[in-house]
């Protein structure tokens, strides 16, 4: 039987794969997307418990995170994309310019 | 017993693939792998019954916003030869163990706090019943309408932003 | 046992094979089409009038030689025209050839399944379509396939969005997203979509030919400006998987057509008692005959239309199309209201 403890491990277990991923990791995109891999490990605890629960309320809040997820990553995006026009690099370590 | 098939397999496909994307040197293997990871979660969707999200999750997760960091990881691999953009993992054993305490910490309070007997849930609205869509579809048009609009307006701003961001010139 | 695996096995199988032979069939009816139409004959050495000609067109790719530029990433390089295939044959699980009908006394429905958000299925597997047409060009590592590429995704990814808000106002029409519920409503509706919404009719066919690169919109594989588009660096057997995923989303884009607004198996003014004699031709018939003239018309766009220039078919795209879809959309919702 498949409890929604199960998909709770699941998404704990993917959840911290993205968390490695986003502290391990200096090229901006592999972080961009290790948050991606966050966001769908909440999709995955919501949807599992509105399985559970029998209400669908839990799938329409999975609806909002994809929706703002898919707006940030296009910002985000852009940013990238204007920052490496301007430094040439993708590298979060040299990303400095507010150092002293 | 199908469904406990599925369910492991899919998880393993779904784990397996999100190592991936995290430790693979080449940026557009990850891409490729983080592609593969989202339409495992969709098929895990399918199998908890939410089909709308499942489709939902193909056309603007692995159909829109993958394909747009693959352009992104283009436009930046362009200029340098593909060895300059492969970083060493650093901090790469601390990383894991913390993560690694992190994990068993998450999975011990979900599962003692899951164990207690859980507060009744009252439901919201009225859904009738129906398919998958009808039922989430009432559930955003009826008693979710403010959230609904507000991310409209928010999609609107990320592309306004997005547009704006990426110019070469103002 | 028989009615949840066996049958629907058997179903893929046949849909399988039947796309594959007539995809192959399309290249010899579209070169012999053109050629009509350009006052020759076409193929006409290999069988009798050309018969066999995919026979021999698939026998030369096969043995030819299977290149990799030498830079070429090797893993995307390979499963490139894999995933430019594959979402035009999944898609066929979804689209329905008839109605239930009773066969060897047992009753079979001639689709092989019919899931809840069937249209919004098809909408998803051509957004993962482009996927393969991106790689194809970015693993070449040449400047012409990357260009061209980058091209044809951004057409496909553009005409995407035209084509699925069209969509929304047949969805509304019909009051659900399966393609069997698609074609009932237009039995309970008796009428065929293509004369209800005309204007969403001729936006899906403007979109459907983006969406396939096809003509008027081939820029991105045309010869005479980019060598070839995104698939320069193939031969072989893998050049043959991306000319006959071109086909086949051709013949995929007929079918959702027919289904969605010509009502698919059923006959004209459907439901009506006059025309009862049309029921007599079997429903598949009509299904294939209608696709059929549909793929006639793809040919036929393609050897009299001149080709759009790139920076007018993405301004077709997005300043013509997407404000059209919309406002078909909000008329549509607004004569649904006022008429129930």
């Amino acid at each position: 039987m498949i409890t929604p403890t199960h998909y709770m491990v699941l998404s704990a277990a993917l959840f911290m794969i993205g968390v490695v991923g986003v502290m391990v990791r200096r090229n901006i995109i592999i972080i961009f997307m290790s948050i991606e891999l966050i966001l769908n490990a909440v999709n995955i605890n919501l949807i599992a418990f509105s399985a559970q629960l029998h209400d669908v309320i839990g799938q329409v809040f999975a609806i909002f995170v994809i929706a703002v997820a898919a707006a940030e990553a296009a910002v985000g995006l852009g940013i990238i994309l204007a920052f490496y026009r301007n430094k040439e690099t993708v590298n979060i370590d040299e990303m400095n310019l507010m150092r002293w | 017993m199908g469904q406990a098939i599925a369910f492991y397999t899919l998880a393993a496909f779904i784990l397996g693939f999100a190592v991936m994307v995290v430790s693979t040197r080449n940026t557009v293997h990850s891409v490729l792998f983080l592609v593969m990871n989202f339409l495992f979660v969709a098929a895990l969707y399918v199998l908890l019954g939410a089909q709308f999200v499942a489709v939902i999750q193909v056309l603007v997760y692995a159909g829109g916003i993958v394909v747009l960091y693959l352009f992104v990881v283009m436009l930046v691999n362009l200029k340098r030869p593909p060895e300059a953009h492969q970083d060493a993992h650093r901090h790469g054993a601390f990383g894991f163990w913390l993560s690694a305490a992190v994990l068993i910490e998450l999975v011990v309070i979900g599962i003692y706090g899951y164990a207690r007997p859980a507060a009744p849930v009252a439901a919201v609205a009225a859904v009738p019943a129906g398919g998958n869509t009808e039922q989430v579809g009432w559930l955003l048009y009826t008693s979710y309408l403010i959230p609904f609009e507000i991310a409209s307006m928010l999609l609107l701003v990320a592309m306004i932003g997005a547009i704006v961001l990426a110019k070469r010139e103002l | 046992m028989i009615d949840t695996v066996v049958i629907p096995l058997l179903k893929i199988v046949i849909v399988l094979n039947a796309t594959l032979v007539a995809v192959t069939y399309m290249v010899l009816l579209e070169r012999k089409v053109i050629a009509w139409a350009q006052s020759r004959l076409g193929p006409m050495r290999v069988g009798p009038y050309g018969i066999l000609q995919p026979v021999a067109d698939a026998v030369k790719l096969m043995i030819k030689e299977d290149i990799t530029p030498v830079r070429a990433d090797k893993w995307v390089f390979t499963i490139a025209p894999i995933i430019s295939m594959v979402p035009a044959l999944i898609v066929y699980a979804v689209i329905p050839f008839g109605p239930k009908i009773t066969l060897f006394g047992r009753q079979v429905s001639l689709y092989i399944t019919d899931i809840n958000v069937g249209l919004l299925y098809v909408v998803s597997v051509a957004s993962v379509g482009v996927y393969g047409i991106i790689l194809a060009g970015w693993s070449s590592n040449s400047k012409y396939p990357l260009l061209a590429s980058l091209r044809a995704s951004a057409q496909l990814i553009s005409y995407e969005v035209a084509v699925t808000l069209t969509l929304v106002s047949v969805i509304l029409m019909a009051g659900t997203l399966s393609m069997v519920g698609i074609v009932n409503a237009q039995y309970n509706q008796h009428v065929w979509y293509m004369f209800a919404q005309p204007l969403a009719f001729v936006f899906v066919l403007i979109g459907g030919l983006a969406e396939t690169n096809r003509a008027p919109f081939d820029l991105p594989e045309a010869e005479q400006e980019l060598t070839g588009g995104f698939h320069t660096e193939y031969s072989g057997m893998r050049f043959a998987l991306f000319f006959l995923a071109e086909y086949a989303n051709m013949i995929v884009v007929s079918s959702v057509v027919t289904t969605l607004f010509i009502g698919g198996w059923l006959p004209p003014f459907p439901n009506t008692p006059v025309l009862h004699f049309l029921y007599y031709v079997p429903s598949w018939i009509w299904f294939f005959v209608e696709s059929f003239v549909f793929l006639y018309m793809f040919i036929w766009l393609r050897a009299t239309l001149p080709r759009y220039r790139y920076d007018q078919l993405m301004r077709l795209g997005w300043k013509v199309l997407i404000p059209l879809a919309i406002a078909n959309l909000v008329a549509t919702g607004i004569v649904k209201v006022l008429v129930s």
